[in-house]
């Protein structure tokens, strides 16, 4: 057994981490062209990432859809996810289901019924459009973290907020609220993140007018290999991951996951 | 496509009773944050469904655009050879990717969530950001490791297993692989909270019994898991359904899966309504996929009740 799981811990490990080595070592080549082995190293590829004005615009296009698409993501799930906990209306799981299956379903989906949303309106290409798109499709995110963070909040603390004299509101905003600040802090990182990395939807709403980081990568992945690719992907993992250890340090990373939480 | 507007319809059903059985009743406040997220689901979410089931029926005109009319072309088209066979391709090679996952995936959660934290609080963190890893640059990654300027082959070649470097991508296998890594954190993240939940204290009487780890890995943790391992074959199933990169860097034409076609239609195509009338398809699909899933997952729930019950 000891045996089967180091197999499968260190398989798990080379087949996740083994992709991003290789490509840590390719931004890392001087040489313009690929070679095996790599004759000589540099950090010119992370400088020109810096530099280049192409990138630049791509980088900020990519946080100026995240930045609000993450926060409306948030807003269209805490109250939701509130409601839903505090008064359990009837036909609950059909809210639940509407706030799930954006995610749930292949994002193309989501693309396409955006895209033709926006020429319906007359209004195709518009920045804000993959700013609502990545807010309504990732508010899912949110909702599971959020929905998690309220099962895990001991009703005798609202009661006893209750007891004491305060409202609704106040309970809300002095008890409930500060409790799940970690899950809504979760939940926004990693709408934010994967709104970062997202192609499909960005592409098929603004993709041939506003270019994002992963459309970017793209664009220039089809005109062949070169080393700022592998620079800025690099540079992509080491904020997913700067920002999942921070979360970690944050709260218990196996909580917010769902761990050691009943399912009633 | 009743399919497809169940969830509208009873989203307006439900808006008039909404009221509370135990306790007090929702007030004004409760109401309004239920209603107002819903409204903008509703409206951006569940709108451009009816939007796209009716540019599937538009006529497509030359120089990228598209004119309101009542024409069958894109449904017959999807209903050609070309298209049938392009989705039964879909089908087949994200269940075979889905099935490899799950076989992975199972094991590896099962040790995660039986590690200290520790150990596995860095395993998580991997975890999760390869699943937030963009399918471009995983797409990328694969096709430099699997290439021929400087992947796997030519450190078989600097070994000395092999005299000349090969390039595995494009092709089916290098499809398979990039899938596979997408789905493969997803999976995790999928049977995570329910392998987490099982009680020690059920593999620690097995092993108590005499049983080894590994007759208690088969005979005790997979059968308690075996409706968590069918749903998260499944989510893991309609996850690949919408892979859209790796099949076009990683493959070629013959490899693309639906989901790919959708976009291409769309953008280089220009033809908006072959894509809609796919992207109804593919929802329907997936929808009666999530379906079940949901409905083994309300079958577990209504038999665990029970068990506590007696």
């Amino acid at each position: 057994m000891r045996l089967f799981r180091f197999f499968v811990i260190s398989a798990v490990v080379i087949f996740l981490v083994g992709p991003l080595l290789v490509v840590g070592v390719a931004s890392l080549n001087a040489n313009q062209f690929l070679d095996f082995p790599v004759t000589e190293f540099s950090g010119k590829w992370y400088g020109a990432l810096l530099t280049d004005p192409q990138w630049r615009a791509s980088v900020s296009n990519s946080l100026k859809i995240a930045v609000p698409g993450a926060g409306l993501a948030v807003l269209i799930a805490l109250p939701m996810a509130y409601a839903l906990h505090q008064w359990r209306p009837r036909f609950s799981g059909v809210f639940m289901a509407l706030g799930v299956l954006p995610f749930m379903l292949p994002p193309v989906i989501s693309a396409v019924g955006a895209l033709v949303l926006w020429n319906e309106i007359g209004r195709p290409g518009q920045i804000e459009n993959v700013i609502i798109a990545h807010g309504v499709f990732f508010s899912t995110v949110p909702l599971i973290t959020i929905s998690l963070g309220l099962a895990g909040i001991d009703p005798s603390i609202q009661e006893a907020a209750t007891t004491l004299g305060a409202d609704g509101r106040r309970r809300f905003f002095t008890v409930t609220f500060p409790l799940l600040v970690p899950s809504i802090v979760t939940g926004y990182v990693a709408a934010f993140v994967l709104s970062l990395n997202e192609y499909i939807i960005a592409f098929m709403v603004a993709g041939f007018t506003v270019e994002t980081l992963p459309i970017k990568i793209f664009n220039s992945l089809r005109y062949g290999f070169t080393p700022t690719i592998a620079a800025v992907s690099i540079v992509f993992t080491g904020i997913s991951l700067g920002v999942l250890t921070m979360l970690a340090r944050f709260g218990s990373l196996e909580r917010l996951l769902g761990a050691g939480i009943s399912d009633t | 496509m009743t399919v497809v507007e169940t969830p509208a319809d009873t989203v307006e059903l439900t808006e008039p009773v909404i009221h509370d059985e135990d306790g007090p009743g929702m007030s004004w406040s409760g109401r309004i944050m239920l209603m107002v997220p819903t409204l903008v689901l509703a409206v951006f979410f569940l709108g451009p469904f009816a939007l796209m089931l009716r540019t599937s029926f538009y006529r497509r005109i030359q120089g990228g655009f598209y004119e309101p009319a009542f024409v069958l072309e894109s449904w017959s088209r999807l209903g050609s050879d070309f298209y049938i066979d392009r989705a039964l391709f879909s089908l087949r090679i994200c269940l075979f990717v889905a099935a490899v996952t799950v076989m992975f995936a199972f094991p590896f959660t099962w040790f995660l969530t039986r590690m200290k934290a520790r150990y596995q609080v860095p395993l998580l963190i991997m975890i999760l950001a390869a699943l937030t890893l963009s399918e471009v640059i995983v797409a990328f990654a694969w096709d430099l490791i699997l290439g021929r300027a400087s992947g796997i082959s030519n450190i078989m070649v600097w070994l000395g297993l092999m005299s000349e470097p090969q390039s595995y991508t494009p092709g089916y296998w290098a499809v398979c692989i990039g899938l596979a890594y997408i789905a493969f954190p997803y999976c995790v993240l999928t049977l995570y909270p329910a392998l987490s939940r099982i009680d020690r204290e059920l593999t620690e009487a097995s092993e108590t019994l005499g049983a080894s780890p590994l007759r208690t890995f088969f005979n005790v943790v997979v059968p308690l898991s075996r409706t968590n391992l069918v749903a998260a074959f499944l989510m893991v199933f309609v996850f690949t359904l919408g892979s859209y990169i790796i099949g076009q860097v990683l493959g070629r034409p013959e490899h693309w899966t639906l989901s790919v076609f959708i976009s291409d239609q769309a953008t280089y195509n220009s033809n908006v309504p072959f894509a809609a009338a796919i992207a109804m398809f593919l929802t329907a699909v997936s929808l009666a996929i999530v379906g079940v899933t949901t409905w083994l997952g309300s079958r577990q729930g209504r038999a665990r009740q029970k068990a506590v019950a007696v």
